[in-house]
């Protein structure tokens, strides 16, 4: 079946300049081989779809039972250039937290 | 052990806190950072029009109302406060706490050294893009390499109050008392790795202490008294993090692990600009009650670049606002966006961005469909011809009258337009960038 991510995780996202970063990390240590199998670089991408015009790239962090997201060209330019609300992607973190992913053994 | 404190994660944070770390408990040294990666470019402005200016004029004052304790407890701050102007911010707070001695860290700022090293033939390239620095060259408006915790250290031994510098790496500032106190050298990597770890835990203050965080966010104590962070240190590179008794917040190691994973990049490769720090082999454990401790921590060698942070000036934007109400509050702000967009097709814009906050603002695509019973329509333009911004700026509001039905929230009239100071990354060797310190009382 079918759960949100925010069943099995919590994020934090920022900038650097016009990239935005999220933070994924699983709640139950256990959770960590699931999160890693479904929230891949290709997903996280198409499930931002042309809010994120470059590509988006994966870490890992098992000590930690996260991942980190750079999700390069994602802000509009960035900083002071961007004419978005949410220049800093401080809200791109609780988005990701809608996706669906499998639990499935 | 020593015990090293923030009290400003950036310049904008609450101005009791200081007072507060200070008044609720001990601390051996206290950290302020002040500066993002665009406040060095709002403070070259403020010195252009004012020369005595360039700081953060919230320092002198804070400084004023803590002497006393610092003078008494033997509690030092270092702050990057002195943005483009640190001489000009000592002598401030000199002139408000005249008997405490201020070290001030210089060599930070290249501004006047840009045609030199390009003539050195080092590219000065855009980090993030590529772009060459020729295309920006004569529309640069400050340009500082972010330094070490050496030089910092090197102002504590002065024996200093306040250690003032420009524009440091941020976990420097927390890093600096370490080197001195535990006499770390400059090949420690794994200690100045965890040093670096340390700051980067505390450099934006309360996010390490239950602030900005999603675990259980709702049950997190009276956020209205919330603690600052306190790294409590050892010499052989762990430590504890934690917030003083009696203050609210929480600090655990789910909300630690959230600010570790802030604005990283690639976890094994943090770079500072004295080692570069590996996130993968932090260790956390929650040893009691609001106390983490860290350890674990390895590190390899420094970069032989410093990183710089330039400023250059990139046109003009405005973002204008009006507010529509149900029936069809979507609908009505969307034909209100495309008539604006047709009054503006003649003319030359960068971008036009429109927003419907309420909507999908911050979301974008992935906001799931509503109908709302309210939404800003919220317009942003941007543009080189500061004509064509200007233009903008009249086409929105007499919508109201001319637009579809029932448009308000129009109260502050036509929107600003303002200049845009966008940020430049660069790198240059460490070699050119040499620190050296003054020392005022």
């Amino acid at each position: 079946m079918t759960i949100p991510l925010s069943q099995i995780a919590h994020t934090r996202s920022g900038d650097k300049g016009d990239t935005s970063n999220i933070g994924v990390i699983v709640y139950d240590q256990r959770d960590y081989p699931l999160l890693v199998r479904e929230l891949t670089a290709e997903r996280v991408k198409a499930f931002f779809g042309d809010m994120v015009r470059g590509r988006v790239e994966r870490f890992e962090l098992p000590n930690l039972g996260a991942l980190n997201f750079l999700l390069h060209e994602a802000l509009g330019g960035g900083g002071t250039v961007s004419l978005r609300i949410d220049a800093q992607g401080k809200t791109l973190g609780a988005a990701l937290l809608r996706m669906q992913i499998s639990n499935d053994e | 052990m020593i015990r090293i404190a923030n009290g400003q994660g950036f310049w904008g944070d609450w101005l009791e806190a200081p007072v507060r770390l200070i008044e609720q408990g001990p601390i051996d040294y206290l950290t302020l950072d002040y500066l993002a990666e665009v406040t060095m470019s709002i403070l070259q402005k403020q010195r252009q029009a004012d020369p005595s200016l360039g700081y953060a004029r919230d320092f002198p004052p804070l400084i004023a109302r803590i002497a006393k304790p610092m003078r008494d407890r033997n509690i030092r701050v270092i702050a990057n406060a002195g943005g483009v102007n640190p001489i000009a911010c000592a002598q401030a707070v000199r002139k408000l706490a005249p008997d405490l001695k201020i070290a001030i860290v210089l060599g930070d700022d290249v501004l006047t050294r840009i045609d030199e090293f390009v003539s050195k033939g080092y590219p000065l390239a855009n980090l993030d893009t590529g772009t060459p620095i020729s295309t920006i060259r004569d529309r640069i408006l400050s340009a500082n390499a972010y330094t070490g915790a050496f030089p910092l250290a090197e102002a504590l031994a002065t024996g200093a109050h306040i250690v003032l510098v420009g524009r440091a790496a941020d976990p420097a500032l927390t890093l600096g008392p370490l080197i001195h106190e535990f006499h770390w050298a400059e090949t420690d990597w794994d200690k100045l790795a965890a040093g670096s770890v340390a700051g980067h835990m505390i450099e934006c203050s309360t996010q390490t202490t239950g602030g900005n965080c999603q675990v259980d966010w709702q049950n997190i104590p009276d956020l209205a008294n919330i603690g600052y962070p306190i790294v409590e240190a050892e010499s052989d590179g762990t430590f504890v993090v934690t917030k003083h008794p009696g203050t609210g917040g929480r600090v655990h190691s789910d909300i630690v692990k959230e600010q570790l994973l802030y604005e990283l990049g690639d976890p094994k490769n943090f770079i500072a600009p004295d080692c570069t720090a590996d996130f993968t082999t932090i260790h956390l454990e929650d040893v009691a009650p609001d106390r983490v401790r860290v350890s674990g921590i390895c590190g390899r060698e420094r970069p032989a670049n410093l990183k710089l942070s330039i400023s250059y000036a990139n046109g003009w934007k405005s973002i204008g606002t009006l507010v529509y109400s149900w029936p069809q509050a979507l609908e009505k702000a969307k034909v209100a966006d495309r008539i604006v967009r047709t009054r503006l097709k003649d003319l030359h814009f960068d971008e036009i961005h429109t927003e419907f906050f309420g909507v999908n603002a911050c979301h974008g695509p992935v906001a799931p469909p509503v109908d709302p019973p309210e939404v800003q329509l919220r317009i942003g333009v941007r543009s080189s011809d500061r004509k064509a911004v200007e233009r903008f700026t009249r086409e929105l509001i007499p919508l109201v009258l001319s637009g579809p039905p029932g448009a308000t929230g129009y109260g502050d009239g036509r929107p600003p337009v303002r200049e845009i100071v966008a940020y430049w990354p660069a790198l240059v060797p460490r070699e050119e960038i040499k620190s050296s310190i003054e020392v005022l009382g």
